[in-house]
């Protein structure tokens, strides 16, 4: 052990109380940053993992229409010619007109990992209960099923039930239980006053309240019938490989497809901007905790620093340079700061653990019984980092201030 | 006649200001001193005239307004700080008057201090030779005290061991019986006598103590910043 540490430990521990309580504020204020840490991203990232479950990672829809056009030009003087090209306001046509061939093009994406057809309209809802709006989505099961978890979001009934039967049809649970409606029962679907009969064959719950309430499953074909769309597609769910990559994947399909193309970043900014923001802010006021431990520290060190003015002194008249009396006080610092992270490494994880055990009820944008959390090492590494920006600053005014005491106005006694 | 390598310690004409303003003293007036290898020299004089401030320039804990100081022959004043900690380190024992002992730390510690800073020595080395130097100030029985549970005799004595640990060629007092009683400073003054005389090494001490001044080997008297 080196005598500068060895002298650090000392002085450390002989001001057990004060170090206790600096000690204490670097645990709390690490362990809260990664707990908070931990349930924000941890809601934020079931939100993402619900929406991706539930719509896919790029939606396709909407052709884009050229606008390209050529205007012929003349200069002033009337002698050159020219032509001036432009692309103009981008216009939209409603729908894949070509589903098959844009799907075709699409998978050959490397990040892409499966592409669902989709049809989709608006549809009357009636039982002998009572009569409401609705959405019906006409999907290849299969496809679907690669594109998204409505696998793992049946509740009740069975997607076998649904393949086997070509009235079958999926229905969400805020719908179902607002239409009283049961596995095997009946009801009635209707568009421009045709009516159709359906049979529940299971009933799904994304957690995401506004889709749960309308969204009904039909087999593709019986889609197309009720809704009277023959061909096309509605749009195309798209899901990938690496989530992350899906805003420069969506721009490059927009592209070679010519449709418009929506990344998961774009349709969800509002949610994911709001859970950043709740991100940061739990960040910001956790980390307080830890600027309070920091002046605390730099109370305990600056107190220190003035009461062992004369042993600062005596280790200079020894032949101890200023660097290692500056290194004896950021010693200390240090020996606080590793303890308090490792101790708050620990109490973190711990509450964090604690916390995902914790029963609350949440149904709105995703459905849950407990608090959600994620295990990152980055939260770890972040409340590290900045237990030791403040810890070392709190540490390195003292230091310095130790470090340039002189023995001579020490030993005197007219030390500043 | 002293031959220059007998000669531990030499400043020539130094010159020291304290304080600022129309507070500001000139408290060394041009002062010029040797000592010399195995002597004892006290430095005497009322009250702020200058001893004390005498005993820092000549440790190097002080830098001079002006003039020169010499340690082993090797010009030592104006120079970087850590040249003269360095120096303090190899050549320079100190004891004050309040001790200044680590007061968290045992009495072996304390004597060990500078000896792992200086690290000429194993640890185990080290050990042997603290406890050797406790010993031969009698505090053989007392290496694992704390300075708290040590008398100012005791503590006195401890930081006696601790001048001595790393075989200074000077050792600096300022007032080292100052705080203690006539028996203890008896006590103190003989042992660092006798173990520098065994170690051939050379003492300046500043004492106001007319007995302690009457044993010493040379003693030189200041008045209003210079030697009379």
């Amino acid at each position: 052990m080196s005598p500068n540490l060895r002298i650090a430990l000392r002085f450390l521990t002989a001001r057990k109380r004060s170090m206790a309580m600096s000690l204490a504020g670097i645990v709390f204020g690490v362990g809260f940053f990664i707990v908070t840490q931990a349930q924000t991203s941890g809601f934020e990232e079931f939100f993402i993992k619900t929406i991706l479950g539930t719509n896919g990672a790029i939606r396709v829809q909407d052709k884009i229409q050229s606008t390209l056009f050529t205007m012929e030009g003349e200069a002033a003087d009337g002698r050159g010619a020219f032509a001036i090209e432009t692309d103009g306001n981008r216009k939209y046509i409603d729908g894949v007109e070509d589903p098959a061939r844009v799907t075709e093009a699409i998978r050959k994406f490397n990040n892409v990992s499966g592409v669902s057809i989709v049809v989709q309209g608006l549809v009357t809802f009636s039982t002998n209960l009572r009569t409401s709006e609705a959405r019906a989505y006409g999907i290849n099961l299969d496809d679907h099923l690669a594109v998204s978890d409505l696998g793992s979001q049946i509740i009740r009934g069975s997607l076998a039930d649904y393949r086997e039967t070509p009235n079958g049809s999926l229905v969400g649970s805020v719908l179902a239980q607002h239409q009283n409606l049961r596995v095997g029962d009946s009801y009635l679907l209707e568009v421009g006053g045709q009516a159709r009969r359906y049979r529940v064959s299971a009933i799904y719950e994304t957690g995401v309240s506004d889709i749960d309430r309308v969204r009904i499953y039909l087999h593709l074909s019986e889609a197309r019938s009720l809704l009277h769309k023959p061909i096309g597609a509605s749009f195309l769910q798209v899901n990938v490989f690496d989530r992350d990559r899906a805003p420069e994947d969506a721009a490059r399909i927009e592209e070679v497809v010519r449709h418009s193309a929506a990344p998961w970043q774009r349709r969800e900014k509002t949610w994911l901007a709001v859970f950043s923001a709740l991100r940061f802010s739990s960040a910001i006021t956790v980390s307080t905790i830890i600027l309070i431990s920091g002046l605390g520290m730099f109370n305990t060190l600056a107190m220190l620093v003035i009461e062992k003015t004369k042993d600062i002194a005596i280790l200079r008249s020894m032949g101890y340079t200023r660097r290692d009396i500056a290194q004896i006080f950021l010693w200390q610092g240090v020996l606080v700061l590793i303890g308090g992270v490792a101790l708050g490494w620990l109490f973190g994880a711990l509450a964090t653990y604690g916390v995902s055990k914790v029963p609350i009820r949440i149904r709105g944008i995703f459905s849950t019984d407990s608090f959600v959390v994620a295990w990152s090492w980055s939260h770890y590494l972040v409340a590290a980092i900045l237990a030791s920006v403040v810890v070392l600053a709190a540490s390195w005014i003292p230091a310095r201030r130790a470090a340039r005491l002189e023995p001579g106005d020490v030993v005197r006694g007219t030390a500043q | 006649m002293s031959t220059p390598s007998s000669i531990v310690i030499r400043c020539e004409n130094l010159h020291r200001h304290l304080g600022q303003g129309e507070g500001r003293v000139h408290v060394l007036r041009g002062v010029s001193f040797e000592a010399k290898r195995g002597e004892i020299c006290a430095i005497v004089g009322p009250s702020g005239c200058g001893k004390s401030t005498l005993l820092y320039q000549l440790g190097l804990l002080d830098q001079p307004d002006d003039g020169r100081i010499w340690i082993d022959g090797e010009v030592m004043s104006n120079t970087s700080d850590d040249l003269r900690t360095s120096a303090r380190s190899r050549h320079i024992g100190f004891v004050f008057q309040f001790h200044f002992l680590m007061l968290e730390f045992t009495a072996l510690d304390n004597v060990m201090m500078p000896m792992r800073k200086l690290g000429r020595l194993t640890p185990a080395a080290m050990e042997a030779r603290a406890r050797a130097l406790l010993e031969s100030v009698g505090l053989g029985n007392k290496t694992h005290r704390l300075g708290t549970q040590l008398s100012g005799g005791e503590q006195q004595r401890v930081a006696v061991a601790r001048a001595l640990a790393n075989e200074p060629s000077l050792i600096l007092a300022d007032e080292p019986t100052g705080n203690l009683d006539a028996a203890n400073s008896t006590l103190v003054f003989d042992l660092l006598a006798r173990l520098a005389k065994e170690n051939n090494q050379a003492v300046v001490l500043v004492t106001h103590n007319p007995e302690i001044a009457r044993r010493c080997d040379v003693v030189r008297a200041m008045k209003d910043g210079l030697f009379i």
